[in-house]
């Protein structure tokens, strides 16, 4: 055994990627002093029910909650932001002011639902954005009441909004700017699929316009919205599903990388806007900008539930090895992968489908609910995304995985 | 050891399967099939699979004894 470890470490977000971070790095024998900081009042919860069973389930809202080891031996400063980080004094301060000294960090802030452009008047009420377990109840009980629901952006959030609400019986419009839903995601074939499937259910899908302006009533509630296209839709409650912006704010004056998140090595070290490492600060999750090999080393902030799962337990692996080149671990190099449930349909993919620049559908049938497509760039495969056949996802997975593991290892010598 | 899975909880997301395909397949339903008592050298590849299922559905027991 060693002597007392006296460092302290803080993980600045206490969400899914920092949790796991938190949770790898007592698994990994830190015995230290282990801060988790987190904007919001709640312990760690689990955000992908959020805009399913959370919206769907009769009754009471189920639970949530992430499991929290009770080894993790952790101080909690929930319901504090962090405002303010100066990696050379070494110190957080947080909305109360506290400031906190560190050893180590890991950023893990996660990202923020994009609202209307700050130059608009803020939206009338009824008008919602889903990112929070606060947001999905008060969405719950907006739903609670009937009527028509808008969802603005058919993303994988909004169709996952737009399906729950129809579940629950509300006639529902989605709209779309781009031609077809999640084109830029996964192309324009499983768009249409998954355009079809919503139309099928029964929902009205809107493509090619942009919420123009909400329509009130006297007493100032939300009425519906005027579209780009001219029509107007008549609606008692509105989603905003735009994306989410990587929540960077209070890095601010911080010197490090930040634009559209924290900019990091492959090792997820987190980069000062000179491109030089700061030392003992890695970054993990929806926040983080890390190099992807499959889109040809372009750096990409991924907001999905495995990338915050695998890069918070890389992160801290990351930091437990300081500068010690014998403990430093490979370049991150997880194959990504997110999946949706729409009217049934389980969406699952693998790999970086946005990035490709050719798509070879596999396998079509609207009926069956079955589709296997496969991505490539540059003539080589980046990506698959199935339908009903989850199976067939192991084969690409696999091939993505060979490919990644050689590209790293002679990476590796340049990350050192 | 000894795995379990609540197949109530199970979605087919496909996470185990990538983390442990000694372990974990899926039939042509997309119906989730494993093995309920693997090898002791496939430990490590089940730890994983259970830390990766997004709904927590994996169990992973030492053998009993």
């Amino acid at each position: 055994m060693r002597t007392a470890d006296r460092r302290e470490l803080i993980v600045v977000g206490a969400s899914l990627a920092g949790l796991r971070a938190a949770r790898t790095l007592r698994e990994r024998g830190f015995t230290g002093a282990l801060t988790l900081v987190g904007d919001e009042p709640h312990p760690p919860y689990d955000r992908p029910p959020l805009s399913k069973r959370v919206l769907t389930a009769p009754g009471r809202p189920p639970g949530v909650a992430l499991p929290v080891p009770h080894e993790l031996d952790a101080r909690w400063r929930l319901g504090q932001a962090a405002v303010r980080l100066d990696p050379v004094e070494r110190t957080l301060t947080l909305a109360d002011g506290t400031r906190l000294p560190y050893d180590g960090l890991v950023i893990a802030t996660g990202a923020a639902a994009r609202g209307r452009p700050a130059a608009e008047p803020p939206p009338p009420p009824g008008v919602f954005t889903l990112r929070s377990w606060d947001d999905a109840l008060a969405l719950r009980a907006a739903l609670a009441a009937g009527g028509r629901l808008v969802v603005v952006g058919a993303g994988f959030l909004g169709g996952e909004i737009a399906a729950a609400a129809r579940e629950r019986g509300l006639d529902v419009t989605l709209v779309e700017a781009a031609a077809q839903p999640l084109a830029h995601a996964v192309g324009t074939t499983a768009g249409a699929y998954v355009a079809a499937l919503h139309r099928e259910a029964g929902i009205e899908v809107r493509t090619g316009t942009t919420v123009e302006d909400f329509l009130t009533r006297t007493d100032g509630r939300l009425a519906g919205v005027r579209l780009s296209d001219g029509a107007t839709v008549r609606a008692g409650t509105v989603v905003l599903a735009l994306g989410g912006v990587p929540s960077t704010g209070w890095l601010a004056g911080s010197g490090l990388a930040h634009d559209g998140g924290v900019h990091c090595d492959p090792r997820l070290r987190v980069l000062r806007t000179d491109g030089s490492v700061v030392p003992d600060v890695v970054a993990a999750g929806d926040v983080a900008r890390v190099p992807q090999p499959l889109a040809g080393g372009e750096r990409l902030a991924l907001g999905h539930w495995t990338n915050a799962v695998e890069q918070g337990t890389a992160a801290a692996a990351t930091l437990l090895a300081g500068r010690d080149p014998a403990r430093a671990p490979g370049p991150f190099a997880a194959v990504p992968s997110f999946w949706s449930d729409l009217h049934g349909a389980r969406i699952r993919s693998v790999g970086l489908p946005a990035a490709a620049d050719e798509t070879r559908v596999v396998e079509h049938d609207l009926a069956g609910r079955r589709l296997e497509i496969s991505y490539h760039r540059a003539g080589r495969l980046v990506g698959a995304l199935t339908i009903g056949r989850t199976g067939r996802l192991a084969s690409y997975r696999l091939a993505l995985e060979e490919r990644l593991v050689p590209a790293t290892a002679a990476n590796a010598p340049a990350a050192t | 050891m000894q795995i379990t899975v609540d197949m109530n909880l199970c979605e087919s997301h496909g996470q185990c399967v990538f983390a442990a395909p000694e372990i974990f397949s899926f039939d042509d339903e997309d119906r989730l099939l494993y093995e309920a008592a693997p090898d002791d050298a496939l430990l490590g590849q089940a730890r994983k699979a259970a830390a990766v299922c997004p709904v927590r559905a994996v169990t992973v027991s030492p053998a009993a004894s």
